[in-house]
């Protein structure tokens, strides 16, 4: 059989705003949502990466629980009574998202994110005016507890210069919400890496290499998993990168064709971002049996040989 | 496989460095280059001198274990630690816990077929599997790891000399007539030439021309001075590629391709039979168009209409003859499924994850021919070290790179170092050569300078180059080409090399010979 048909499993009923539900056992609440077509926000979910419950965008209230519930990573149970929408829901979904977008530059998240804002009330204008920048470096190297209490004048932000320190791709970790995606993937949910890890304590928490070193002197294989699961642009390739700074940048001409990688036997699928004829980023659908989204090197950065083309060509 | 391992897998490792797969395995044995035969036999007969092999599946779904047992019985766990340097514990620890696994795996690449009895170091494997019955089940099986998109595709599609498309011999009459109906024509029985025997074929006069489409030969042949000198002396070579390659370099005419992966449609199939759809992203540059549109148009000139076919009807038209792998999928369900793989003889076929399942069967009729033991003795590579070629020379791939670099030299990776001769630091001692230092490699067919790099990967005689950066280091200059009768293919894995220090009239001596092989 082609089709992997898994375990038998039991159907689970509960009830969704009202609705009642019927999703198979080990399902999370964020399925039935989604069974339901409950549009429920996340930023740390993705469908091929364990739940860490970092970004706590997706909580919803589950009667007789005392807090607010991660929805993507909660397994349904029997006789489960959630609530998606409530007015405890709307405002912590609005508090996740507010303080976010004062201390994350949040406009390459995409559209979801954008709406996601406006259909909540997002207001981050109400803390303040952004802190200035950190100088470079220079968040990589605070230190737990050394902190000044801040006069409450501007937002504090986790703006930094972005950090280009290889041919492939940037980290832009003013963009950062740290929702451990990346650190997943180069760790146990994909490549096995280790490459970086979560450093520090509290606000000055961030995504590091070892000893803060540039990704040429890491154990970064360039496998690229880590942009592929970035959700707000915080990880990306140098072209995109390039083509943003000299807004040359074009979604609007874009096309994506899922074709396979031509390298190794193991036919990966590699999805070819194409503007104006030139393909700009790799992706590989998370949804597809033979690797779930993740790539190697050669897959998400080798393509570059089918576009040197002689001068003047 | 690191997932399988966080899992609760088992890994043994089998191969001469101690590579990244190494590090994480349970066990490494780091045999010596090219005794891979020893050391199968070896776990062979240490399986069943303990018993340990599965005596119900080979009686029922076997033949030639007494063959078998007879050839593996000289090949004690002390003669393997002597001819394969790897520890007798860990040759048994390994045939221990691969027969006593629920499911295991045997799979490979290319330091098992690019020997001069390729095929005796598969069948070495084969043996093993049919000995504990890890084969047709799930989670079982032997599996060769395919380096290329798509070399199982191009096999399956009758590029092989033996083979029509589907898999059927050329010699079967029956075969071959459906297929001459098929298409109209005559087909020769008799196999064609594979790719040594056409350098052989080249050397003797017989092979004039030749037509060489998507491949590098003139850097990717071992014993490259040698392919270049024979590519060089032909009446006519035509060369059609998306690169101006070495080979295209010595091209009468050179027709230039899509890279078709991402600039026209098609299939490729996996190295588990998958077949998947390739599909078109870009416009190919200039004046380069699709393979298949290339070689109609010259069908055409050369008197046969075969008109311009999409991808799609080519596509069909193969599955209106492979009957039994690839009749079931239509460009639809490949499309719907995210590929199939072959056996796919119907289009209300699942296709097939597993093969030889029916080994298994209770049923007689259906469990159908047995598994053949394929007996198999060691012999040493060809290329003896001697005290003139005191060190073994391999070749693999590195992460970010592939094979001549044509494809990888195109873009910029951060891995990439200068290209270097890896050897141990007591072997680089023992001969006054410092890290970094550049040295003269030299093999019975060639020398190339290169810088040596101090490397804990590789042991005391053992030496490891790759073959991606010619423009660095021509590395096929030194490879064996002797090949394996059975298979074809060249003994790439084992080269005995000397290292000497880079004096001047043999830095002008390497330069000669580089010119030569031009």
């Amino acid at each position: 059989m082609t089709v992997d048909l898994g375990t038998i499993r039991r159907l689970v009923e509960l009830t969704v705003d009202g609705e009642q539900v019927r999703v198979p056992e080990g399902s999370t609440i964020l399925d039935a949502c989604r069974a339901q077509d409950i549009e429920t926000p996340t930023l740390c979910y993705a469908p091929n990466l364990t739940p860490v419950n970092a970004c706590r965008v997706c909580v919803v209230e589950l009667e007789g629980a005392r807090t607010l519930v991660p929805s993507c990573a909660r397994p349904v149970e029997d006789g489960m009574v959630v609530h998606t929408d409530s007015e405890r829901v709307r405002h912590s979904r609005k508090m996740v998202l507010e303080l976010l977008d004062s201390s994350v530059d949040l406009s390459q998240s995409g559209e979801d994110v954008d709406r996601w804002k406006d259909q909540y009330g997002v207001d981050a204008g109400r803390y303040g005016p952004p802190a200035a920048p950190a100088a470079a470096g220079e968040r990589d190297a605070r230190h737990a507890g050394h902190h000044e209490i801040p006069d409450g004048s501007t937002a504090a932000t986790v703006a930094q210069p972005v950090k280009e320190d290889n041919d492939l791709y940037v980290r832009d970790y003013g963009r950062c919400i740290m929702c451990y995606k990346c650190v997943e993937a180069c760790g146990t949910d994909a490549q096995n890496t280790f490459a970086i890890a979560v450093a520090g304590r509290g606000f000055d928490t961030r995504i590091t290499t070892e000893f803060a070193v540039e990704l040429p002197d890491s154990a970064c294989v360039y496998c690229g998993n880590c942009i592929g699961v970035c959700p707000t642009g915080a990880l990306k390739s140098v072209s995109e990168h390039e083509l943003r700074e000299a807004g040359q940048w074009d979604p609007d001409d874009e096309t994506v064709t899922t074709t396979i990688c031509s390298f190794c036997g193991v036919g990966c699928n590699l999805e070819l971002h194409v503007q104006h004829n030139q393909i700009v980023n790799v992706t590989s659908p998370t949804d597809h049996s033979v690797t779930h989204g993740h790539l190697c090197i050669k897959g998400r950065f080798g393509f570059q040989h089918v576009q040197n083309l002689p001068e003047g060509s | 496989m690191l997932a399988g391992i966080r899992h609760g897998a088992k890994l043994y490792t089998v191969d001469p460095r101690r590579t990244s797969s190494a590090q994480w395995a349970d066990g490494w044995l780091g045999l010596d280059v090219g005794t891979d035969v020893a050391l199968a036999n070896a776990v062979g007969r240490e399986i069943i001198t303990t018993g340990l092999h599965n005596r119900a599946f080979i009686d029922r779904a076997t033949t030639g274990f007494a063959d078998y047992a007879a050839t593996v019985e000289p090949y004690t766990l002390e003669w393997a630690e002597r001819i394969t340097q790897v520890p007798a514990g860990m040759i048994r620890e390994l045939a221990h816990r691969y027969a006593t696994a629920d499911r295991a795996q045997l799979c490979w690449t290319l330091g098992i077929t690019e020997h001069h009895n390729a095929a005796d170091c598969v069948f070495a494997l084969i043996n093993l599997a049919l000995l504990t019955g890890h084969v047709g089940r799930y989670g079982s099986g032997v599996c060769p790891l395919r380096g290329q998109n798509n070399v199982q595709g191009g096999g399956d599609m009758g590029a092989i000399p033996a083979k029509l498309p589907g898999g059927y011999d050329l010699e079967d009459d029956t075969e071959r007539a459906r297929f001459e109906t098929a298409w109209g024509a005559r087909i020769p029985p008799k196999p064609g030439r594979h790719l040594s025997q056409m350098f052989e074929a080249m050397e003797t006069g017989q092979m004039r021309t030749l037509y060489c489409i998507g491949e590098n030969p003139a850097e990717s042949e071992a014993d490259a001075a040698h392919a270049r000198a024979m590519l060089s002396g032909l009446d006519h070579l035509v060369v059609q590629d998306i690169f101006r390659t070495a080979t295209a370099e010595l091209a009468d005419v050179v027709l230039p391709a899509a890279a078709d992966w991402c600039e026209y449609d098609g299939t490729v199939t996996s190295s588990e039979r998958r077949v998947q759809r390739l599909r078109k992203a870009l416009d190919p540059p200039g004046q380069a168009r699709p393979d298949t549109h290339i070689i109609c148009d010259l069908a055409t000139r050369l008197g046969h209409a075969w008109g311009r076919p999409s991808a799609e009807q080519v596509w069909d038209e193969l599955r209106s003859v492979s009957l039994k792998w690839h009749a079931g999928m239509s460009y639809q369900r490949l499309d719907e499924l995210g590929g199939l793989q072959w056996p796919c003889p119907a289009e209300d076929h699942p296709g097939s994850t597993l093969l030889h399942e029916r080994l298994w069967d209770t049923d007689p009729v259906r469990r159908g021919t047995p598994a053949p033991f394929t007996p198999v003795e060691h012999v040493p590579p060809v290329d003896e070290l001697t005290e003139q070629f005191p060190i073994r020379l391999t070749t693999g791939r590195v992460l970010d790179s592939y094979n001549s670099g044509v494809q990888t030299g195109g873009y910029a990776s951060p891995l990439r170092r200068r290209e270097a001769l890896c050897i141990d630091a007591r072997d680089g001692a023992r001969l006054g050569i410092a890290d970094g230092e550049r040295v003269l490699i030299t093999s019975r067919r060639g020398s190339v300078e290169a810088p040596v790099r101090y490397d804990p990967t590789v042991r005391p005689g053992l030496a490891f180059i790759t073959p991606h950066f010619t423009e660095q280091v021509d590395t096929n200059l030194l490879t064996n080409d002797a090949w394996d009768p059975k298979s074809g293919t060249a003994e790439f894995k084992a080269t005995a090399i000397r290292i000497d220090k880079v004096r001047a009239e043999q830095a002008s001596r390497a330069g000669r010979l580089a010119v030569a092989g031009e």
